[in-house]
């Protein structure tokens, strides 16, 4: 198992993993001063293209962060999957943006910074918090009357590799050798423009460039890790869980769920379509095979009481999309026990199980025939739990989430 | 505290860049997310909006999600990063003797001016940081690293915004 990003709650306690953050926030912080950010006159400098520190921090931070988080990813020490990846909110984020420019060559800083130059004794910086505050204050009071815009264009974790059709090697590669062309670029514009203030580019940078590069070769030569190795890291593991059944749930169990406020249940249909129209269980949602991996990335940030049941015609293809959802890190993932078929016999009732019967159905084939398409409106689509009293071994344990929740700005 | 021209002068914009790239892999690889201010910010303010004015709290969606019911906005990861940064911040100026009492502005412009500004200014930036749903560390900076989509979107539209009026700000900075 991937050990990174490590479970902090669960080693340290709320208020211990709170001290890592607090950590964290000092290192934070101490990078923005010591790189002149609590000063919004060289803030600002970087949109006359006299002083590129901006752009020359940033981009540095962000190819750095980048290459090693993708060469971890590549040797397999981080899950990628755990990480939290801001969410794409198309044009909120895009309005968003054009605004945050506008206050920033207004005011001089942005948030990050002004916080910087506040605690090193900026008034200039004290009074851009107070008026981050108001604005933020501003927000929650206006919020609800173009809440339908808020939450318009959402394209879920949406990656730029996916976006391109591009392996993530690719892509890293490729933007690291566009940020280091745009860095020699800025050394120009400044040489032209900045006159005395214009710093010198270190004698390091050649060759802290060239090992960047190779670093970011290197993960693109490896690999970012597929379905299959990560299956690979926890098979041993699974396989004993699949073997001693222990997370094959009863058609009863997952009626008792299902009746659990306060656990959310997701019903993922692995069939194909034709038999899914036939008949499914309400409030199920076809999941085709080729899109497992796709949706495990958003399965990941659901709450943590999310339980994903998965089921096919019998026991096969379901137990295949349960080892692809956990190898892509989905926590609290169940198998339906004997799948749809099982379902029906528990469910349909012994007049409809008796004259239905297909006999000697083939593996993770339907059992029972449908004269129509009834999709969900089968009387056994949606049991009434009260007429079943059904005893079960219950098996659903949740487990800690392990994602961040949040990120970013939280 | 000390005076500006004993100030040491800042890192060199490529090493402050690789400490803080390293800064930031190291948050996304030990906690799985990455950096982030203003909505530390935005929790301590719904923190002080609660004491204030609970039932408004309760009317509003949006505030509801941070303060409803018995829920602290301040039991929060990224409050206790915000205030590590502040912390930082004022270290790193301590050791650098960069803390002083001063306002940075251009020259033609008095100190009146330049907070009224910054005050507009960051009401703007706090705006805009809740509906782009973070500010220039949370999306531009930690989403940029790893790649998403629409935090690279909205890294163009911070540089094209403040290009776009800098030509109409330049009293106010040169």
């Amino acid at each position: 198992m991937t050990i990174f990003p490590l479970p902090l709650t669960e080693l340290l306690g709320q208020y211990g993993s709170y001290f890592i953050y607090l950590l964290v926030g000092v290192a934070f912080g101490v990078a923005l001063e010591t790189a002149g950010f609590g000063n919004s006159k060289k803030l600002a400098a970087q949109f006359y293209f006299k002083d590129l520190t901006v752009f020359k921090v940033m981009f540095t931070a962000i190819i750095v962060a980048m290459t090693l988080i993708f060469l971890s990813s590549a040797v397999g020490l981080l899950d990628y999957n755990l990480i939290w990846v801001p969410p794409t909110y198309l044009w909120p984020g895009i309005v968003g943006g054009l605004v945050m420019g506008v206050g920033f060559i207004v005011g001089g800083f942005c948030p990050g910074t002004s916080l910087v130059g506040m605690a090193t004794g900026k008034i200039d910086g004290f009074f851009f918090v107070a008026g981050v505050l108001f604005g933020i204050f501003m927000f929650g009071e206006t919020v609800s009357s173009f809440a339908v815009f808020f939450e318009s264009s959402y394209m879920g974790r949406f990656t730029l590799p996916e976006y391109f059709g591009l392996s993530y090697g690719i892509v890293v590669l490729l933007i690291v050798v566009m940020a280091l062309m745009m860095f020699w670029g800025a050394e120009i514009v400044e040489r032209v423009m900045g006159g005395e203030s214009a710093q010198k580019a270190p004698r390091w940078g050649v060759p802290a460039a060239v090992a960047l590069v190779a670093l970011a070769a290197v993960s693109l030569v490896i690999g970012q890790p597929q379905t299959a190795d990560r299956w690979k890291n926890i098979e041993a593991e699974k396989t004993a869980q699949l073997d001693g059944r222990e997370v094959q749930i009863a058609p009863a169990e997952l009626l008792s769920l299902s009746g659990d406020v306060k656990v959310k249940t997701v019903l993922l249909d692995v069939r194909e379509e034709r038999y899914y129209n036939q008949f499914h269980i309400q409030g199920a949602t076809r999941l085709p095979e080729d899109e497992i991996v796709d949706n495990a990335r958003d399965f990941i940030f659901e709450p943590a009481n999310t339980v994903f049941v998965v089921m096919s015609n019998d026991e096969t293809s379901a137990t295949e999309a349960w080892k692809a959802l956990k190898a892509e890190s989905v926590p609290n993932v169940y198998i339906l026990e004997g799948g749809v078929n099982n379902w029906i016999r528990t469910y349909a009732g012994e007049e409809f199980v008796q004259n239905n019967l297909i006999r000697n159905h083939e593996n993770d084939y339907p059992a029972w025939r449908f004269d129509a398409a009834t999709g969900s409106r089968h009387p056994a689509a949606e049991p009434n739990p009260h007429a079943f009293e059904i005893e079960f071994e219950p098996k659903v344990k949740l487990e800690l989430k392990r994602a961040p929740s949040s990120g970013g700005c939280g | 505290m000390t005076n500006q021209s004993r100030a040491k002068p800042y890192m060199n914009p490529y090493l402050a860049g690789t400490l803080l790239g390293i800064i930031l892999f190291l948050a996304f690889f030990i906690t799985g997310s990455g950096l982030g201010a203003s909505g530390g910010l935005n929790r301590l303010l719904v923190y002080v909006q609660n004491i204030v004015a609970p039932e408004h709290i309760d009317q509003v969606p949006y505030l509801l999600k941070m303060a409803g019911g018995s829920s602290n906005p301040l039991e929060s990861w990224i409050v206790f990063l915000t205030v590590g940064t502040i912390f930082g911040g004022f270290i790193s100026g301590l050791f650098g003797r960069r803390v002083k009492i001063e306002t940075n502005k251009g020259p033609q412009i008095s100190n009146t001016t330049r907070w009224i500004m910054a005050f507009i200014g960051g009401g703007l930036m706090g705006y805009g940081a809740r509906l782009a749903r973070g500010c220039t560390s949370g999306q531009a900076l930690s989403g940029g690293a790893v790649l998403s989509v629409g935090s690279w979107l909205f890294m163009f539209a911070v540089f094209a915004g403040a290009y776009a009026f800098a030509y109409f700000l330049r009293r106010f900075w040169n």
